[in-house]
C-alpha cells in the first residue's frame, strides 16, 4: 500500500471506523506514548478531544501571531530612527513567520489553512485579547516587547515539550526568535527611562497600561480554568496558569529595577512564608469584557485582517492563474 | 488517500521544505508552506525558514509527491531489523577487551 503526503493527510475522515476493541487498544497505545513522555505524531491515532483541543489551541495561537502584527505594524512608519524601524520590521516579519509555522502545525490535525483564515475573519475564532489594546505611544513598542513578549515566552518555553510533535517543533523555532523581541523592547524602555523626564514618564505610562493585561495573558486563576487539568494530563500544558504568572512576576521585578521603572501594583511583595509573590487581585471583569469582543480595538483588528485578505485576493488568484499557465505550457512542450 | 495540497477549498498546494544548514550537512526537513508554484515555494521558503542565515541551500517539494510508510503497519513494515542485533558492533562481546577493535 502506498500513501502520499507526509503529515497533513491525517484527517479524521481518512480513518476508517474502528471497532470498540481496536479503539481501546489504540487508546492504550496513545496513553503509553504520553506516559513515556514521547511525542504524538500526525498520523498516530489520537482521541478526538485531544485533536480538537490542539486544533483550537494552535489555531488561536497562530491567529494571535497574525493579529499581533497590527499594533506594532502601525509604528513601522513612525519609528524614531532608521535602526528602530529596521528592528521593528524584522520583528513584525517574525510574527508573520510564527503564524505560518503554527498554521502548518494545526493543518497536520486535519483543518485546512483556508478554514482557519475564514474562522478568523468571520470572528468565529479567538486570538489573544492582549492585541485588542491600542498602542498610542512609541513606549508601547517597548512595553509590548518587554511585557507581552516576555509573558508569551514564559508561556511558550514549556510548550516546546508539548506532547504533540509538530506543535513542539514549531514552538522551538518560535522561542529561539522571541528572545530578540523581548530584548529589543527592554532596550526601548531603558533608553526612554534614562532620557528626558517626559520620555521617562512615557515609558512609565506604557508599563502602567500593559502590566495588568500581560499578567492576564496567563489565563484565569487555576481554580477557574476548567480545561487546564485535561491539558496537563495530556502533557500539552506543563505548568498551571498561576505557576507561570508567579514565575513571570518574579522575573519582572529585578528587570524593572534595572529599567528604573515601577510595576503598577502597590501590594506587590515577596512573601517569605508562602515563597510566592503577593499581589493585588486581578480585575478579571476587564479581561472578560475584552475577551467578549468589547475591547478597545477588537472590531478594528478583525476589520483590518478581513480587508487585507479581501484586497489581496487578486494577488492569490493571479499567482494561481500564472502557475496554471506555466504548468500547461510545460505539458505542451513535453 | 487525499493529499493535503489538493484538499478542496485549499487555494494553493502544500510544499515541504528542506534546508542544508551548512556545507557538509544533509538537507533536513524544517516545515511546510503553501505556494502557487515551485518558484514561489522556493522564495517563500527562503523568507520563512532562513531569516537568520539558517541555511546555504533549500529544497522544496510538493507534499503530494512524497510517498510514506503506513503508520498502521509500522510493526510489520519495520519487522525485518528487529531481532537482528548481530548487525550492531556491540553484539560481539568477546572482542571488548581487545584494543583497536
Amino acid at each position: 500500500m502506498t500513501l502520499t503526503a507526509p503529515d497533513a493527510s491525517a484527517r479524521p475522515d481518512d480513518q476508517r471506523e474502528l471497532t470498540e476493541a481496536e479503539e481501546a487498544s489504540a487508546q492504550a497505545a496513545f496513553d503509553a506514548i504520553i506516559e513515556a513522555d514521547q511525542r504524538i505524531e500526525p498520523r498516530d491515532w489520537m482521541p478526538e478531544a485531544y485533536r480538537k483541543t490542539l486544533i483550537r489551541q494552535i489555531s488561536q495561537h497562530a491567529h494571535s501571531e497574525i493579529i499581533g502584527m497590527q499594533p506594532e505594524g502601525n509604528w513601522i512608519s513612525r519609528a524614531p530612527s532608521l535602526k528602530r524601524k529596521a528592528i521593528l520590521m524584522a520583528k513584525v516579519q517574525d510574527e508573520a513567520g510564527h503564524g505560518l509555522y503554527l498554521y502548518s502545525a494545526a493543518q497536520t490535525l486535519g483543518i485546512s489553512r483556508d478554514e482557519m483564515t475564514e474562522q478568523l475573519i468571520e470572528s468565529r475564532a479567538r486570538y489573544s485579547s492582549i492585541f485588542n489594546y491600542p498602542t498610542p505611544t512609541w513606549a508601547d513598542m517597548g512595553a509590548i516587547g518587554w511585557l507581552v513578549d516576555g509573558a508569551a515566552i514564559c508561556n511558550q518555553v514549556p510548550l516546546c515539550r508539548a506532547s504533540y510533535g509538530p506543535y513542539g517543533r514549531a514552538m522551538v523555532r518560535i522561542c529561539k526568535e522571541e528572545s530578540f523581541h523581548q530584548r529589543q523592547g527592554f532596550e526601548i524602555l531603558l533608553e526612554l527611562s534614562q532620557g528626558t523626564p517626559e520620555q521617562h514618564q512615557m515609558a512609565q505610562d506604557a508599563v502602567n497600561r500593559w502590566y495588568w493585561p500581560s499578567l492576564m495573558m496567563f489565563g484565569p486563576p487555576d481554580d477557574e480554568s476548567p480545561n487546564s487539568a485535561q491539558s496537563m494530563a495530556w502533557k500539552i500544558k506543563r505548568f498551571s496558569n498561576d505557576e507561570l504568572r508567579q514565575r513571570f512576576v518574579g522575573m519582572l521585578v529585578p528587570q524593572a529595577e534595572v529599567l528604573g521603572l515601577t510595576l503598577p501594583d502597590p501590594n506587590l511583595r515577596w512573601n517569605d512564608e508562602t515563597k510566592q509573590w503577593d499581589m493585588s487581585e486581578i480585575d478579571w471583569t476587564e479581561f472578560n469584557e475584552v475577551l467578549a469582543g468589547r475591547g478597545p480595538a477588537n472590531a478594528q483588528r478583525i476589520q483590518h485582517r478581513r480587508d487585507a485578505h479581501e484586497s489581496g485576493a487578486w494577488v492569490r488568484e493571479a499567482a494561481a492563474a500564472y502557475a496554471e499557465k506555466q504548468a500547461a505550457r510545460e505539458r505542451q512542450a513535453a | 488517500m487525499a493529499s493535503p495540497g489538493d484538499v478542496a477549498g485549499e487555494g494553493w498546494p502544500l510544499y515541504e521544505v528542506f534546508v542544508r544548514a551548512n556545507r557538509g550537512l544533509s538537507h533536513v526537513h524544517v516545515g511546510s508552506l503553501h505556494a502557487p508554484d515551485d518558484d514561489m515555494a522556493l522564495r517563500n521558503a527562503r523568507d520563512l525558514y532562513t531569516r537568520r542565515n539558517e541555511g546555504v541551500s533549500v529544497w522544496v517539494v510538493r507534499s503530494s509527491a512524497i510517498t510514506t510508510s503506513d503508520p498502521d503497519q509500522k510493526g510489520a513494515f519495520f519487522e525485518s531489523p528487529a531481532g537482528k542485533n548481530y548487525r550492531h558492533a556491540k553484539y560481539y562481546e568477546k572482542s571488548a577487551e581487545v584494543p583497536h577493535l
